[in-house]
């Protein structure tokens, strides 16, 4: 994949390379002043081999996508019956859609709601305890700080099944399972979320700046919400958008805490229809299951795309940074 | 796991002057307090009752008895458990480098500045990543299906037979084919960031020097991003063991070939829900609890040694 491992070039840099083959490539020693000057010009030249290599996992990232889309205009019979990468001859995208919204009384709408739901509490509050968190370790001096950080950071090894079964019982004795909240209390703590809006805190906001705002008179609350999370915004809608993936596609804590259909999530009411076929007597609907499919994912992809900006420079500036 | 970055961050704060430190001392826990208090709830007592649970047995005769270690000792003796735990080693030690290694190239190829329509490469390869994974699996369960999926349609237009991906064989391969998919543009994504903040001298010192392209690659670029990389070796490790959802979906298309003790996790699950064996099924969760973070250590001393 580096097979173009020759950066030599004997084409001045600024002039848009041809196609040629790396074997190709001759080496040369580059005289320092090009290789300076290129350096300088920012501009390595493009290579259609490694493009070509790259753009096969580009292939295989898409291609089910396309395929989940295509699969979405067909009936089911179409489904069965046709080329998975080429249409049907009936275009049935918008029936589907419609069919898929309100099949067994609408069901699928409330799953979408009850998604939102735990999306907007979830992931809101998860990474609203998350920036708090991430602000006190960066900014604050507190007795108890390092312990906080070995238990928090070891239990991001905890698997989740670990946690899981106790999880159930424990909130059965409360009463909560069988309720949004049992959805909702653990989708509220993020460690992965604490760790980088703690990095991300450390570098984004100058201690300097919160002196200031203290010898201003402004209070510890004040200062957070009017000189710091201003600053954490990139960090904070990262955090949140990776918060927000967590939540949308919960599985095993739903799957474990709701008996009734109608606090289902999104995840669990396609499986759920998935799994009517393989019922005796069950209903197959396949082609809802693939509709079913492409709703759910639309919003997020459609999030991160719109958000890229935001949370690329906030991965990049906070997460990963030795 | 990720101590060692801490660790460093962590002694960095005494460089800074001790007055304030003193005045506001409890400050912090205004701020870290609501975290703290959740995550006790979610995850220090669902912990510690786990433990307890694990010294129990609950019998027919005699109700729930304190038993020690004994269902460890059953653990550790049994075969379903550890047939699992086999399975998704394999997988762990298969899946896990090819798709780091199809990441670490993809962010290699990104930040060489070499591709054409860079940011379309990087934004369409992560886009898998918010894709659930009961949708992922889902699909590609369709698409497996040799009677009206993808791999139906190739024997058809070819007129071959591609082996079932679904039968018991290869369907571990499947799984894991579904993973990668899922996260190679989120490994993607990590290694890249942490490409793009190598401070760019280094690259100017490395070609006065008449390093090549693979040259900088392994004496800058690699090292430079070892955090990185030692992260989500992590994290893999720790997904690894807690796979879950794409066998429990796929065990609808598949009933023979994934057998509900077929992960650690589904075994787990069965366990406690279909079983009834819920002081059991805590042990073995915290025995697989264990085994990860065993192994997530290991891993994380290995990476660092490296970089001294």
């Amino acid at each position: 994949m580096n097979g173009p491992s020759s950066p030599v070039t004997t084409a001045p840099p600024t002039v848009p390379a041809p196609a040629r083959s790396p074997g190709a490539a001759p080496r040369l020693r580059t005289p320092r002043v090009r290789a300076s000057r290129r350096h300088t010009a920012g501009r390595p030249r493009r290579s259609v081999l490694l493009t070509v290599l790259t753009g096969l996992v580009l292939l295989y990232s898409l291609v089910p996508l396309l395929w989940l889309v295509i699969s979405a205009t067909k009936t089911q019979e179409g489904l069965a019956g046709s080329f998975g990468l080429w249409f049907s001859g009936d275009f049935a995208l918008w029936d589907n859609i419609s069919t898929t919204f309100t099949y067994d009384d609408g069901v699928f709408t409330r799953w979408f709601l009850n998604t939102l739901l735990y999306v907007v509490v979830g992931a809101g509050g998860a990474t609203f305890l998350a920036v708090l968190g991430g602000y006190a370790l960066a900014k604050f001096a507190f007795p108890g700080k390092r312990a906080v950080f070995a238990v928090v950071i070891g239990a991001v090894a905890v698997p989740g099944t670990a946690l899981a079964v106790p999880t159930f019982l424990m909130f059965s004795k409360m009463g909560l399972t069988d309720t949004p909240w049992a959805v909702l209390i653990p989708s509220l703590i993020s460690p992965f979320g604490l760790y980088l809006m703690w990095v991300f805190a450390t570098e984004a906001i100058p201690t300097e700046l919160m002196e200031a705002a203290r010898i201003d008179g402004a209070s510890e609350v004040r200062t957070f919400f009017q000189v710091a999370l201003p600053l954490l915004a990139p960090g904070t809608v990262t955090v949140l958008l990776f918060t927000m993936v967590a939540t949308w596609n919960n599985y095993f804590l739903p799957l474990i805490m709701l008996k009734d259909p109608d606090w289902y999530p999104l995840t669990l009411g396609l499986d759920s229809w998935n799994a009517q076929a393989a019922t005796a007597g069950g209903d197959p609907v396949f082609h809802l299951v693939i509709t079913g499919s492409l709703i759910t994912v639309v919003p997020l992809i459609a999030a991160f795309l719109l958000l890229q900006k935001y949370w690329q420079s906030g991965l990049a500036a906070g997460s990963v940074k030795e | 796991m990720t101590t060692l970055h801490l660790q460093g961050a962590a002694k960095r704060r005494p460089a800074r002057p001790p007055a304030p430190r003193n005045r506001r001392s409890w400050t912090g826990w205004g701020f870290i307090g609501p975290f703290v208090a959740v995550f006790a709830l979610v995850f220090l007592a669902p912990l510690a009752y786990s433990v307890y649970l694990s010294l129990f047995r609950d019998q027919l005769i005699g109700g729930t008895t304190f038993v020690g270690l004994d269902n460890y000792q059953q653990a550790l003796t049994d075969s379903q458990f550890w047939a699992s735990v086999g399975r998704v080693s394999l997988f762990l030690a298969v899946q896990v480098p090819i798709m780091l290694g199809i990441a670490l190239l993809v962010a290699l190829a990104l930040d060489s500045g070499r591709l054409y329509g860079k940011d379309f490469f990087r934004i369409s390869v992560f886009l898998p990543y918010a894709v659930p994974a009961v949708v992922a699996s889902l699909m590609w369960g369709f698409m497996y299906g040799t009677r009206f999926g993808l791999v139906g349609d190739i024997n058809d237009a070819l007129g071959v037979s591609l082996p079932d991906p679904l039968s018991p064989d290869l369907v571990l391969a499947s799984i894991g084919n579904i993973v990668t998919w899922e996260f190679v543009g989120y490994n993607m994504l990590i290694f890249y960031s942490a490409l793009r903040v190598i401070p760019h001298s280094l690259y100017e010192a490395a070609e006065i020097d008449g390093a090549g392209q693979l040259r900088v690659i392994t004496a800058i670029k690699l090292p430079a991003i070892r955090g990185a990389l030692v992260i989500a070796t992590i994290f893999s490790i720790i997904g690894s063991f807690q796979l879950f959802n794409e066998p429990s979906i796929l065990q609808n298309l598949a009933p023979n070939a994934i057998t509900t003790d077929y992960t650690p996790n589904l075994y787990t699950y069965s366990l406690s829900f279909s079983g009834q064996q819920q002081n059991y099924s805590a042990t073995v969760a915290i025995v697989v609890g264990l085994i990860t973070m065993v192994i997530a250590y290991v891993v994380q001393l290995r990476g660092m040694r490296k970089g001294a």
